[in-house]
């Protein structure tokens, strides 16, 4: 049953739309939304910064003021060289309570090394160092780096910015499976195809995606090497299959099949090896998602009479019933820690994102928009991405877990969907 | 839904069964177009030329491929029994011939859930081929979910017409 496909064809094709497409296939991102009390942060340019064709501290601010965590501090052309300790009682004068030292230093190799200190100005102290070595051409990449520390250092939380997402574009009878850096630039094309793809699920080392394609006109799950364009037919049974999700290791999916009647849930290995069924209901069983401690997987079933988030033991065993609020509940999702539940509830005709606290069971809904699908929560459980609808195209947007930050993402003159926050790259 | 659905079958099904009794396949085809040379043409089972025209044919009943459903159903209607019967007795006929029956939703709600429910409505024209004769292993019923619509427009006229299942014979999918 499983096959590798060696997808020359698909590759090159890839290739010339991530030409083609350009910059107009870039994510813009507009922020709807921040935080109550934001930390204001100086965040100066980096001493001997011009000497970089691409700039670092840009991306860096950027990042932290995208998060709505944080107050950049505009302090001019000023630069806080790292190798001595800044004024920091002035920097404190200018309403800051931190301040990013950092400096470029040129190698012989032709590489830089970006220097970097943190300080705090109420307590006069260093909250930590660090030194990355950079090509010049991974400038965005080592400002995610360093957004990530300052993140971590002023909130308790990892930070989120050195991630990417992936999601699909539909343009025309034209469909493409994007992955783009978590601020949506760098946009590439990791599949192009004429036939819908849906359901893309990162793999817990961020190497590969699972996805549906319907290139074959049924649905068939694939896992997809993203370093090398490779391809497996992971679940292609008679009926349709869907709706793949890791387990934590890696090492399993839980997909949905068809083929022994209704939409039922089965697990199966990472390389399509060892179906075996997780659950038997009379009604649709769909959507799986695994508690991030392997011990649950929970999912959407109409086994009630209409679609309700349920759970049962990963290893199978009987479903106890998590959703209780309305009569349309569908696609969870996990936060990171296992704390809180994501999903789409219809509100009075409007499908919106929802919080759950799975201890307390206390549900917020999130958004104020009307055809939400597809949450996916960020690494550190902060942000949580969906696919809307906004102008009559589809977009993407963020929302905070606590719901105060509000964020949209959109690519001019396509609609976007599916979602999928991969994990911090180790 | 399976108790609603059952008896009007059954009335379907004996009216297919007194309707069978002639060879829709025709007869043999002998191609003898490459004898010279030494080599015979074999045409495959399936591309017997009744049948096919049959199918597309627009003043035959068997070109017409699509079954809607109402709001949130999966029953098969009335309207769609002619069409259900046709299609049953076509394959009865000519076993050799095999269909894909997609599913469709409206583009309301989890896209992977409109996938399982389009699965539903797949399976309904599947089951109800399979009891007027139709072997399993000549139906497969699959789901495209809201991904393929007819209709794009955000209307109940647009949701109405992506409600369906379509019927698609071997080298139509």
């Amino acid at each position: 049953m499983t096959k590798i496909l060696a997808h020359a064809r698909l590759l090159l094709a890839a290739t010339l739309a991530f030409v083609a497409l350009g910059a107009q296939a870039q994510l813009s991102i507009e922020i709807t939304g921040s935080g109550a009390s934001r930390f204001p942060v100086i965040i100066p340019v980096f001493e001997n910064e011009s000497s970089l064709s691409r700039g670092v501290s840009d991306v860096v601010r950027a990042d932290l003021e995208r998060s709505g965590l944080f107050n950049l501090i505009d302090i001019g052309p000023v630069t806080v060289p790292e190798s001595r300790v800044p004024d920091l009682a002035a920097m404190r004068g200018r309403g800051a309570d931190a301040v990013l030292a950092a400096s470029i230093l040129p190698q012989p190799d032709g590489r830089y090394d970006v220097r970097f200190r943190l300080y705090d100005t109420q307590k006069q102290t260093e909250l930590g160092a660090m030194s990355l070595r950079m090509a010049p051409a991974q400038n965005r990449l080592t400002a995610h780096r360093i957004a990530d520390f300052v993140y971590e250092k002023l909130t308790g939380q990892p930070g989120y910015f050195a991630t990417r997402i992936a999601y699909v574009v539909k343009s025309g009878a034209r469909y493409e499976l994007q992955i783009a850096d978590a601020d949506g630039m760098n946009a590439q094309a990791a599949l192009v195809s004429r036939e819908p793809i849906i359901s893309p699920s990162w793999s817990p080392d961020g190497q590969r995606l699972a996805y549906v394609s319907f290139e074959a006109k049924k649905p068939i799950v694939y896992v997809h090497t993203l370093a090398t364009g490779q391809r497996q037919v992971v679940a292609n049974f008679k009926g349709s299959n869907s709706a793949p999700t890791w387990s934590p290791d890696g090492g399993q999916l839980a997909v949905v099949l068809t083929k022994d009647g209704q939409s039922q849930m089965y697990v199966l290995n990472a390389d399509g090896s060892g179906v075996r069924r997780l659950a038997s209901s009379s009604g649709i069983d769909t959507e799986p998602a695994w508690s991030p401690d392997g011990q649950w997987i929970y999912f959407t079933s109409d086994r009630g009479g209409s679609p309700q988030i349920y759970r049962i033991p990963a290893g199978g065993g009987s479903a106890q019933r998590v959703s209780f609020e309305g009569n349309y509940n569908v696609t969870p999702r996990l936060s990171p820690d296992g704390k809180l539940l994501a999903f789409i509830t219809r509100n009075n005709g409007r499908f919106q994102v929802a919080v759950q606290d799975i201890a307390s069971r206390q549900t917020t809904i999130l958004t104020d928009s009307a055809r939400d699908e597809s949450p996916s929560f960020a690494p550190n459980g902060r942000m949580i991405l969906y696919a809307t609808e906004s102008g009559g195209r589809g977009v993407l947007a963020a929302v905070s877990s606590d719901g105060r930050v509000k964020q949209r993402l959109s690519v001019q003159a396509a609609d976007v969907r599916e979602p999928a926050w991969g994990p911090i790259q180790k | 839904m399976n108790k609603l659905l059952l008896p009007a079958l059954l009335s379907v099904l004996l009216a297919a069964c007194s309707s069978t009794g002639t060879d829709a396949t025709g007869a043999k085809v002998e191609d003898r177009t490459g004898a010279g040379a030494g080599v015979a043409t074999v045409t495959a089972p399936g591309m017997s030329g009744t049948g096919i025209a049959a199918l597309t044919d627009p003043n035959n009943i068997l070109s017409k491929r699509s079954v809607f459903f109402d709001y949130d159903s999966f029953i098969i209607k009335a309207e769609a029994k002619p069409l259900i019967e046709a299609h049953a007795r076509f394959l009865v006929q000519n076993p050799q011939m095999k269909v894909l029956v997609q599913g469709n939703t409206d583009e309301r709600g989890s896209r992977e859930y409109n996938l399982a429910l389009g699965q539903k409505r797949a399976d309904s024209v599947r089951q109800a081929l399979s009891l007027l004769g139709a072997k399993e292993v000549q139906i497969e019923s699959v789901s495209l979910g809201e991904e393929k619509p007819r209709c794009t427009d955000a209307s109940e006229a647009c949701y109405a017409e992506n409600r369906r299942s379509d019927i698609l014979y071997s080298g139509e999918f």
